[in-house]
């Protein structure tokens, strides 16, 4: 789960890392008022949406004073922002964050990660700020210092150190970017972050430390843990069909090919959309129906697999292991008949009691299509998309 | 011979009395798993099917010298069982649990690092020696034995493996599924070194899948140590960048763990790559022929 930048930055302060003092605001009044309640003079309005490259897509903008903040938001509130990350479709932006200006002497980056080859957090560092980090991993990975953490006793004060004098922070602000450094290691354990990037990290004049962008995500099985971080989600970001679909504990996600699928086993629906790919289709989803396909869940994988509109055709594949085929057969026959499908549907059954599922499905009368092992269904489901376009 | 499991190996379940541990304690039982005991802290002292049910499980251990341990209880708890069970001296413990938070599994590795117990999974099927010894929630009847060894990280694309491998013929020594994870216990490096080792296995069947790194040190196993012929495949050429397909581990993030990276590093290991995952079976016997 991801979550907006001002509300990482909330979590931040909690830790007592610094951040720039700012309000969020849902209308262009609000962020006229927070802008006077920041001074009045310079600020920064910045578009809330759950992507980077705001900056480049128009939703960073500089306001010289509370009217002009006030103007900006008018704009800003409502538009489709675009970025690199977006889409070409862009996301709505409903508030925007009006943050205090800073006299910025140098932009650095700061993250934590988890390294999975040796299934440790690591904080990493680099000079060049501002700019993405793997961008820099890729031109010059030199530049980027990793420090990684043992969790028996979390980040040390003088890891914290190395980084600081190799990011070359003059040595009376040490302190403060080891207690920036240990602040965010405790919100990002203490909250079962997935990912926690400062970027840019600024150094300003004064030769303060403070977070000036901060993205955070979360791991999604530690959520249960953290209710003030669930309430934190926000479902205008987020594809409709996928939040639908974990209403029934289905993991889909939305692609943009019309070979819609519906499989069991994440390693099998994976595998699954790139035998349509090898065979010359394209697959409109990714949907792990997982262990226990019932009548239920299937009915409404059928109804999120046609509520998108590009999809021609239906490719349901199971491997029954401990899910016997009659069941998920009988499934399929009283889900496709709820739904009434209006698209091809082929169907490939293997495993326990496959003969019983096929005899299920011929004896339905629905006109479904058996395929004999994946290529064959593959196969055929990309032939009957391929007619019905 | 075999891999982590054989005829002599005595299993207990941690999470006996809930469904999911009932339903398939029973299932490897049938199977001829010596399935020798359960826990269940406060059901101590009563059975399930004539399976004794214990409180902790160092008492288990003691009272019935298991020596491998399979974890079906839920997510917030399951660290903490692997933990238990390690430290009560099992040889090797197969945690199926899926969803269990990276925080739990990165202090549970930690602890792994100093013991000699194995770990595999968590959000796995299990483990199995055809024929001997059945660990885990995988379908026993698609299984054949023979001399085929094979590692996932998924669990029905391995089913799909082994029931093709067994249409064509083909047995298997041990199917080892790792779980799609990100943070687990042997990853595919240390279950190609015993799939090596072993004088039974002839040949390997490597599934892999976008996220991480670990095909890419296991190609760079194979190319080093692994003298055996090597089939593989990765699922999720298709998959879309920055989201997680299914399993918590099966992320391209920051451009790094596409699946092209992974087949371009299986190639260079001379693994051969199957073009669809309808002939993981065929690519195998293909591979071990010489041709």
């Amino acid at each position: 789960m991801n979550i907006h930048e001002y509300q990482a930055k909330e979590i931040l302060r909690r830790y007592k890392v610094n951040v720039p003092r700012g309000k969020v605001a849902n209308t262009a009044a609000e962020a006229e008022a927070a802008a006077k309640e920041l001074g009045g003079s310079l600020c920064v309005v910045k578009a809330q949406v759950h992507a980077g490259g705001r900056g480049k897509g128009g939703g960073i903008k500089l306001a010289k004073s509370a009217a002009e903040a006030r103007e900006i938001a008018a704009k800003m509130i409502g538009m489709k922002l675009v970025t690199h990350q977006t889409g070409p479709e862009g996301k709505e932006v409903h508030r925007v964050l009006v943050e205090e200006g800073c006299d910025i002497a140098r932009e650095l980056y700061l993250g934590i990660v988890l390294d999975r080859s040796i299934g440790r957090l690591t904080m990493m560092a680099s000079s060049e700020g501002g700019v993405e980090i793997e961008e820099v991993a890729a031109r010059s990975p030199e530049k980027i210092l990793r420090e990684v953490i043992d969790p028996a006793i979390g980040l040390q004060a003088y890891q914290a150190r190395n980084l600081a004098f190799a990011l070359g922070i003059p040595k009376d602000s040490i302190n403060k970017a080891v207690a920036f450094m240990t602040g965010l290691y405790k919100a990002f354990t203490e909250s079962d972050c997935s990912l926690a990037e400062i970027n840019p990290l600024v150094l300003t004049k004064q030769g303060d430390l403070l977070a000036l962008d901060c993205k955070m995500g979360f791991d999604d099985n530690a959520l249960y843990r953290h209710p003030d971080v669930q309430a934190m989600r926000d479902f205008a970001e987020e594809d409709p069909r996928e939040v639908e679909a974990a209403k029934y504990d289905l993991s889909y996600i939305g692609l943009d090919g019309n070979i819609a699928c519906m499989v069991n086993g994440a390693g099998l629906a994976m595998a699954t959309m790139d035998i349509i790919k090898f065979y010359g289709g394209s697959p409109a989803n990714f949907l792990d129906v997982g262990g226990g396909a019932t009548t239920e869940k299937v009915t409404a994988a059928f109804k999120i697999l046609l509520s998108d509109k590009n999809v021609k055709a239906i490719l349901v594949n199971i491997f029954g292991g401990i899910m016997k085929c009659d069941v998920v057969a009988s499934g399929i026959v009283e889900a496709a008949k709820q739904v009434s499908l209006s698209v091809p549907l082929v169907v490939r059954l293997e495993g326990t009691n496959v003969d019983l599922g096929k005899k299920i499905l011929r004896e339905s009368g629905l006109d479904i299509t058996p395929g004999e092992n994946m290529a064959d269904a593959a196969e055929k489901v990309v032939k009957a998309a391929g007619a019905a376009r | 011979m075999s891999i982590l499991v054989d005829k002599h190996t005595r299993v207990l379940t941690q999470g006996i009395t809930g469904s999911t541990g009932q339903f398939h304690t029973r299932a490897c039982k049938e199977y001829g798993t010596q399935m020798v005991a359960g826990v269940t802290p406060g059901k101590g002292g009563s059975d399930f099917e004539g399976i004794p049910i214990f409180d902790t499980v160092v008492e288990a251990v003691k009272k019935t010298g298991a020596n491998a341990s399979v974890i079906y209880v839920p997510p917030p708890f399951a660290a903490d069982a692997i933990l238990e069970a390690v430290d009560a001296g099992v040889d090797l413990v197969v945690c199926i649990t899926e969803g269990i938070p990276v925080a739990d599994m990165v202090r549970v590795k930690r602890v792994m690092g100093e013991t000699k117990a194995r770990l595999v999974g968590p959000n796995c099927p299990g483990v199995i020696t055809p024929g001997e010894c059945k660990i885990g929630i995988m379908p026993g009847y698609i299984h054949k034995k023979g001399p085929i060894g094979v590692v996932s990280r998924s669990g029905t694309l391995t089913y799909e493996a082994v029931h093709q491998l067994t249409e064509l013929g083909l047995g298997q020594s041990t199917c080892v599924g790792i779980g799609g994870d990100p943070v687990k216990g042997m990853e595919f490096v240390d279950v190609l070194r015993l799939f090596q080792d072993d004088q039974e296995t002839e040949g390997i069947i490597l599934i892999g899948e976008i996220g991480g790194s670990a095909e890419e040190q296991a190609a760079q196993f194979v190319k080093q140590h692994v003298k055996k012929p090597v089939a593989g495949f990765i699922g999720g050429q298709t998959a879309p960048k920055g989201k997680r397909m299914g399993h918590a581990g099966a992320i391209i993030s920051g451009g790094q763990g596409t699946a092209a990276d992974k087949i371009k590093a299986f190639e260079a290991a001379g693994i051969r790559v199957a073009k669809t995952p309808a002939e993981l079976g065929s690519t195998m016997k293909a591979v071990l022929k010489g041709a």
